[in-house]
């Protein structure tokens, strides 16, 4: 592919551009909210445990903020004409952080031993591998059953790290008394967790890039309370608060104080993207036209800039604008209450009162259901906040029990990684708040998913997913809010630390402190 | 005795409270009839700032005096309705047990006394979690908490009623106990349940307010409790949009505390004099 090869010229253009005057050494105080359950990133793919393993772990590769490949552990790769065959050659001199030499058999282990089991999500791309070898120490290929054009995507450290296999062979995995102090080749080591308090990483002297880390340890720093977290980053307690670690009122009295820097960037691997299920089953949700009428009800701009305060986007469709193929070919729903109310009154809506079920994450989405109430109730629809506790919301959700239900999930990139699976009908089954919960059955565009998935030339899955999106905005099987942004608020003296897809998570290893 | 209640000063100003609290409730409608969750300016606008706003917006750009208004209304009906459901559980328990005795009293007591050694507050979260908060759980909640002192009042107030020698006439009379309970020995009761009564308003209000203030009210009605509780995450940048509904839940109470001490020294005269003597 050609586009993939020429990542060989961005190594390049990487190692030409002229060195900035880094300075060495610091310590980097980072909150994490809330303490992860573990630090093993094989077996615990939690938020937090991304966060602080992100940068014990590695994956193959890594992802600029364009979602665009760039060496990780691989310094090259190649990806067959047919897209079945894809070639890593791996860094040379890498060493685990307990100086066992890191080689192709410890990718061979993680990614067909170790993670198969224990890491759902990879499992459902792993089903299109075929095998996957190590011709040398420094070579991995993976062979492919079918063309699948996502796989690309699934080398990211939270999504496939590449763990030792020295230490994990023929062990029973979530057992291994190692779990507790993880091993892994990424630019920090392990050195300490106080529970309830931090994290202690320290620099890897051994790590294989000459200069990098920059940072001499970082504290991942445990504070329950929002307020509190806020409070420590006023008084220079900590350096960066990760997005959502306070809340959204507190971002612009923290932004506007001197010397602190914030940015949306570095969440485009995830792209958040908010939207509330209509139930397409029974209803008014289930009458098309009522569905539409709610998109044309709806300020989101004003929930961005009120509710977000000014952070996020508003959603055009299913995909994200920061995941590959996004199109923006379709009908855009603006604020428009007249319309609206003409669809109602076409549909015959005989002021049937509908449940709006807000997700129990804080004070920022009770007002954004509130807000939504207030927009429906203007066009004549009958609205009720129905309010629970986060099992509830999962109940509800996963039980069909709702109206209309907020919810944001992840896109991980790719189309066919975490978009279709909530509008394909294969993926309607009760118990899980994170399939088709709307219940939209549409034929015709489950085909198109399927089809665009595996197709081989990316110019040929842009055309099919952009035929997706026309189609299915026109249908509302849920209705799409924001492309959330959960701002990283940092202090201005600490550079490049989110520069890549997944922001903090893997940032430090090119972090630096200006003193 | 109403002659008696209007020379006290602090009744006064508590009735001119109330009246005040009660027409803005009832008034609220009429003069915010977009009603209290419509987004109408720039949120967080201090009081006093903008011409029809007087007292800002909150972190929506909702009108805080319309949220005030309707608060009002919650309050007063949560307050009101609760005290009345916990008389109409309290009473007659309290009745029966002081007026029959023995083994209806040991019951009757025993009850009471299962709900008094629960925590009044951590009961009713417990109850309005339970039933999905509304306003009508709340309320029942409310009035299942706060029976308890009222059964234990009149109950004492029957047992020193009922050695009268009216009673005895009225026995010797020959009216049925149920009669001599309801016709002669309540209405003798009353003036203690009236001063009793007004102050649980005035806990129930305050029980209402926590509870919006945990999440727990109701989400669809606008109440003052809520209002600082949605204030709370934002009270160092817009603190007066947690001190206005606070003060309106300390004047109402006020008010309802002033007009209670009043009832009490007016309708016992005898005790009202000793003090002040």
């Amino acid at each position: 592919m050609r586009h993939l090869k020429a990542t060989t010229f961005l190594i390049a253009a990487a190692l030409a551009a002229p060195a900035l005057a880094q300075q060495e050494g610091g310590r980097l105080d980072i909150v994490v909210q809330p303490e992860p359950p573990g630090l093993m990133l094989g077996l615990v793919q939690n938020g937090p445990t991304q966060l602080v393993s992100g940068d014990i772990y590695e994956g193959l590769l890594r992802y600029n903020t364009d979602l665009e490949p760039q060496p990780g552990l691989a310094e090259s790769w190649e990806i067959s004409e047919d897209g079945l065959t894809y070639t890593f050659k791996l860094h040379d001199g890498v060493t685990w952080h307990d100086g066992e030499p890191f080689t192709s058999a410890d990718v061979v282990f993680s990614a067909d031993v170790f993670l198969r089991e224990t890491h759902a999500r990879l499992r459902s791309s792993l089903a299109y591998v075929d095998s996957i070898e190590a011709p040398d120490d420094r070579t991995v290929v993976f062979n492919l059953k079918e063309p699948f054009g996502p796989f690309i995507n699934a080398f990211e450290v939270g999504t496939m790290p590449i763990v030792p296999k020295h230490i994990y062979e023929g062990t029973d995995y979530a057992t291994n008394e190692m779990n507790a102090t993880p091993i892994g080749t990424g630019p920090f080591k392990f050195d300490e967790w106080v529970k309830g308090s931090h994290i202690h990483l320290v620099k890897n002297e051994d790590y294989y890039i000459d200069g990098l880390p920059h940072l001499d340890e970082i504290f991942y720093r445990v504070i329950p309370d929002a307020a509190a977290r806020a409070v420590a980053f006023e008084t220079g307690e900590v350096d960066v608060l990760p997005g959502g670690s306070v809340e959204n009122w507190d971002v612009p009295r923290l932004t506007e104080m001197d010397g602190v820097c914030s940015t949306g960037k570095g969440w485009e691997f995830f792209a958040p993207h908010a939207w509330m299920w209509l139930n397409n089953r029974e209803g008014p949700t289930a009458d098309q036209k009522f569905r539409q009428a709610i998109m044309y009800a709806l300020d989101r701009e004003f929930v961005k800039d009120v509710v977000w305060n000014g952070f996020g986007t508003v959603a055009t469709g299913p995909i994200s604008s920061k995941t590959n193929f996004y199109s923006d070919d379709v009908t855009i729903y603006d604020h428009n209450p007249e319309k609206a109310k003409a669809l109602l009154e076409e549909m015959g809506y005989d002021g049937e009162p509908v449940r709006v079920l807000p997700l129990p994450y804080g004070e920022t989405w009770q007002r954004w259901a509130e807000a939504v109430r207030q927009n429906l109730s203007e066009v004549g629809i009958n609205v009720e906040i129905d309010s629970t506790d986060v099992a509830g919301w999962n109940e509800k959700t996963s039980q069909w029990d709702y109206d209309m239900a907020f919810t944001y999930l992840y896109q991980y990139g790719d189309p066919a990684l975490g978009v279709s699976r909530n509008y394909v009908a294969s993926q309607i089954s009760k118990g899980s708040p994170w399939n088709n919960v709307e219940g939209y059955e549409n034929p015709e565009l489950d085909e198109k998913w399927e089809a665009a998935a595996t197709m081989v030339k990316p110019e040929d899955r842009e055309a099919a997913y952009a035929e997706i999106q026309k189609e299915i905005v026109d249908d509302v099987p849920v209705a799409w809010l924001l492309e959330l942004e959960f701002p990283t608020i940092y202090r201005c003296e600490v550079k490049n630390l989110v520069t890549t897809a997944i922001g903090v998570n893997d940032g430090p290893r090119d972090a630096w402190i200006e003193e | 005795m109403w002659k008696r209640f209007f020379s006290n000063i602090g009744a006064l100003i508590g009735v001119a409270i109330l009246v005040t609290v009660i027409a803005v409730a009832l008034l609220a409608p009429v003069i915010y009839p977009q009603g209290p969750w419509q987004m109408v300016q720039r949120p967080f606008l201090p009081p006093f700032t903008v011409d029809g706003l007087p007292l800002g917006t909150d972190t929506l750009g909702r009108d805080v005096a319309a949220q005030l208004a309707y608060g009002a209304r919650v309050s007063l009906l949560v307050g009101l309705v609760s005290t009345i459901v916990a008389l109409l559980i309290g009473v007659p328990l309290g009745a029966a047990a002081g007026f029959y005795g023995n083994m209806v009293d040991e019951g009757a007591m025993r009850f009471t006394e299962f709900f008094q050694t629960i925590p009044n507050f951590a009961l009713a979260i417990v109850l309005v979690a339970i039933f999905q908060p509304s306003l009508a759980s709340i309320t029942l909640a409310i009035a299942i908490v706060s029976w308890p002192p009222v059964a234990r009042l009149v109950r004492a107030e029957v047992m020193s009623v009922r050695k009268r020698e009216f009673v005895d006439a009225a026995r010797v009379a020959g009216l049925t106990p149920r009669r001599i309970l309801i016709a002669q020995v309540l209405p003798n009761t009353v003036s203690p349940i009236i001063v009793m009564a007004s102050l649980m308003v005035a806990t129930a209000i305050l029980l209402e307010s926590s509870l919006s203030f945990l999440g727990l009210g109701d989400p669809n009605a606008m109440s003052w409790g809520y209002m600082i509780g949605a204030a709370r995450t934002v009270i160092r940048s817009a603190w007066w949009l947690s001190f206005i509904p606070g003060v309106a839940i300390v004047v109402t109470v006020l008010a309802l505390n002033l007009i209670g001490e009043g009832l009490n020294d007016a309708l016992n005269p005898h005790l009202a004099r000793k003090a002040r003597a």
